[in-house]
């Protein structure tokens, strides 16, 4: 589509029209497979239609397929940035539904780690945003300290990005107590000395200013119609935190701040992000002195699998396992919408059940769905180049846009 | 039922069900509170104004999620579900209303902007039409892509793969080919409400005859007279033969003492080797 804007002085009478391109789906700023085809006037982004789904493998129907606790692992695979978040979601939702208590220690644990998660997504986002506006180096310093989260994910689970590690009742295995120690060590060392040395060369750095300050300024009104939650809402001066307004495990009992911004533009949602990172250190310190010791996971054999010295000794705990490890288990009728604040926002989990071992409806609420839908308004009016900034901001990541 | 799990919890259900239907009036069709969920179906023509009122006069601020659920054996099969979140009360609720193919529910982008891509992926996935969406295009699926994806009766496999060809250097679509049928375990206890017949109980529950067969008599029976009693005794195995049979055990000792005759007959076999 295009049309005739103006007679210019300097084309001699030639048409200058509107010209549409192409951004994405395989462009380094896009954080994923996003096609955008743009409008713009020049240099002038006059309209922008996000196509997504290019990423879409049919998660949600697959996990229809799939007994509850085999459809785990496919929440890591959805925000592969901030997996645990995900599974967080998912497994408050069963627990709803059984209306199932999860031991002390195995709170404190998902709270520990989830914030870990959060400090992990946003190195990475915190990171890839400074390099999309066009600094290298705090990139290279934000992916050490990523490198050392996803170190304390594969001590604690086996693995460093797909964890599978919160389970329907608990956690999967307890951690060491050496890994406790370390990350302690880490958040009283490395984390605060690489991350403030990082963020020193941002935050207050003239390019990186110019290049987000008044971009993409979105009002607490239009963020509330649009369905903002996380960083986006936040830095829309709404203090909205789903750790705080709807506590979930043991929110409750941590005492931190929740950073909010004034102008609700790009660089008030970098400056949240670095904010959370250090009120993150702060919940992880706590959850590390008040972790009490105890089962890491329910006691209900019904749901949670039996310890494997158990089954060497008990038949009932082999017929447990195997039990549940073959048919499941199976969730009362009904259905629950459990959202938790994941380092990007609002990550919700619809489940419908009718009573068997499979879920009948998993309904999967992206974060960026609702942000990258408010691009095109967003990006009105601004410059070709300020789309990767407000890219960069949303902090999209596709295999949880798309599912 | 006290509430044991751990999951977010938001300002108090009491009262709530009361006030809501009572302002949604006649547009209400029921209201239910389930594990801790308020969930309201609307009349379908309504859920614009139901959603309006909500947002204006009951503070539901957000619109946080849409989600389509198909049940096919319902006469309208779809339902669709709208999570509200109110941030100054701190609560949520679901609105829900039912559709069918060919039965559009009033589009909600007037009263929230959100809903535009929300309602594509809905209508994309299941079918359902949104009237007055306007930009209903498909966001989740394939360019071109044909059917609604998460109705139930759409197979997991979906019917089109898609490879890159050497020959024609492009992508070509094809019906998709498994090399293994799709392997649907059913884990229901056959004791638990199975509604399938295990191999071997269709015998269980034969139906009745109206003439039962009977025996009067021994001769009808089929049966032949019976055998001679002493033969079902049981024998013992037979006792190991006391007879020497003349040969030596294969792994037998070496004897002790000379035995002529033996000699003979193995020089017999030492002569039969060399002719």
């Amino acid at each position: 589509m295009s049309m005739q804007l103006e007679q210019s002085p300097t084309t001699e009478g030639d048409v200058v029209t509107n010209y549409t391109i192409n951004f994405g789906p395989q462009h380094p700023a896009a954080h994923g497979v996003l096609r955008m085809v743009m409008e713009l006037d020049g240099e002038v982004i006059e309209r922008i239609d996000p196509h997504v789904g290019l990423l879409h493998r049919g998660t949600e129907k697959l996990i229809e397929y799939k007994t509850y606790l085999q459809a785990l692992p496919y929440f890591d695979r959805l925000d592969y940035c901030s997996p645990l978040a995900m599974e967080h979601s998912y497994v408050l939702a069963i627990e709803k539904l059984l209306n199932l208590p999860v031991p002390p220690r195995a709170q404190y644990l998902r709270v520990l780690f989830a914030e870990l998660t959060r400090i992990c997504n946003h190195m990475l986002n915190l990171g890839s945003h400074v390099m999309d506006v066009g600094a290298m180096t705090p990139n290279l310093w934000l992916f050490e300290i990523r490198e050392d989260c996803l170190n304390f994910f594969e001590r604690a689970s086996g693995a460093r990005m797909h964890m599978a590690w919160y389970r329907p009742g608990g956690v999967h295995q307890d951690v060491p107590l050496k890994l406790l120690t370390d990350i302690a060590d880490w958040l009283d060392t490395r984390l605060p000395r690489l991350f403030e040395d990082a963020m020193s060369l941002v935050v207050d750095n003239r390019i990186f200013k110019q290049r987000n300050v008044d971009i993409a300024v979105v009002s607490k009104e239009d963020a509330l119609a649009w369905g903002f939650s996380g960083p986006m809402i936040r830095a829309a001066g709404i203090p909205w935190d789903l750790r705080k307004s709807q506590p979930y495990d043991v929110y409750d009992r941590m005492d931190f701040e929740i950073p909010v911004g004034t102008n609700s533009d790009c660089y008030d949602r970098f400056v949240v992000r670095v904010e959370e990172v250090r009120q993150s250190a702060k919940i992880m310190k706590q959850c590390l002195a008040e972790m009490p010791e105890g089962p890491i996971a329910s006691s209900d054999r019904k749901v949670v699998p039996p310890m494997r010295g158990q089954m060497k000794s008990s038949m009932e705990a082999l017929i447990h396992h195997f039990k549940l490890y073959t048919e499941g288990f199976h969730v009362p009728e009904g259905e629950v919408y459990v959202a938790t604040e994941s380092p990007k926002g609002e990550f919700g989990v619809y489940l419908v059940s009718d009573g068997s071992n499979r879920p009948y409806r998993c309904k999967i609420r992206p974060t960026a769905f609702s942000h990258l839908q408010a691009m095109d308004f967003m990006s009105k009016g601004h410059m070709l180049p300020d789309a990767t900034a407000i890219l960069g901001a949303i902090d999209v990541v596709f295999g949880e846009c798309d599912r | 039922m006290p509430v044991l799990h751990s999951a977010p919890k938001f300002a108090s259900n009491e009262g709530v069900i009361e006030a809501l239907s009572a302002a949604l009036g006649s547009m209400l069709v029921s209201a239910k509170e389930e594990h801790g969920e308020v969930v309201f179906t609307v009349a379908r023509d309504q859920i614009e104004n139901a959603l309006r009122l909500l947002r204006d006069e009951h503070e539901y601020q957000q619109l946080m999620e849409m989600a389509g659920v198909d049940y096919p054996s319902r006469a309208e099969r779809f339902e669709v579900v709208y999570m509200l979140l109110s941030v100054t009360k701190n609560h949520r609720v679901m609105v829900k209303v039912s559709a069918a193919e060919n039965t559009p529910v009033p589009t909600v982008t007037t009263v929230w902007p959100v809903a535009g891509w929300l309602e594509r992926e809905v209508f994309d996935m299941y079918g359902v039409i949104f009237a007055g969406n306007p930009d209903l295009r498909r966001i989740l699926t394939d360019y071109g892509f044909e059917g609604h994806p998460q109705r139930k009766d759409f197979p997991l496999t979906g019917y089109v793969e898609l490879r890159y060809s050497e020959e024609d250097k492009r992508v070509v679509y094809e019906p998709v080919k498994l090399a293994q049928d799709f392997r649907s375990f059913d884990f229901m206890s056959p004791w638990e409400g199975a509604d399938y017949v295990l191999p071997g109980d269709e015998k269980a529950d034969t139906p009745p005859v109206e003439e039962p067969k009977t025996t009067e008599k021994k001769g009808v029976s089929g049966a032949g007279e019976p055998t001679n009693s002493e033969a079902a005794k049981k024998v013992s195995p037979p006792a190991p033969a006391t007879k020497d049979s003349g040969k030596p055990e294969k792994d037998a000792p070496a004897h002790t003492d000379s035995r002529p005759h033996e000699e003979d007959e193995d020089g017999d076999d030492g002569k039969g080797d060399k002719s």
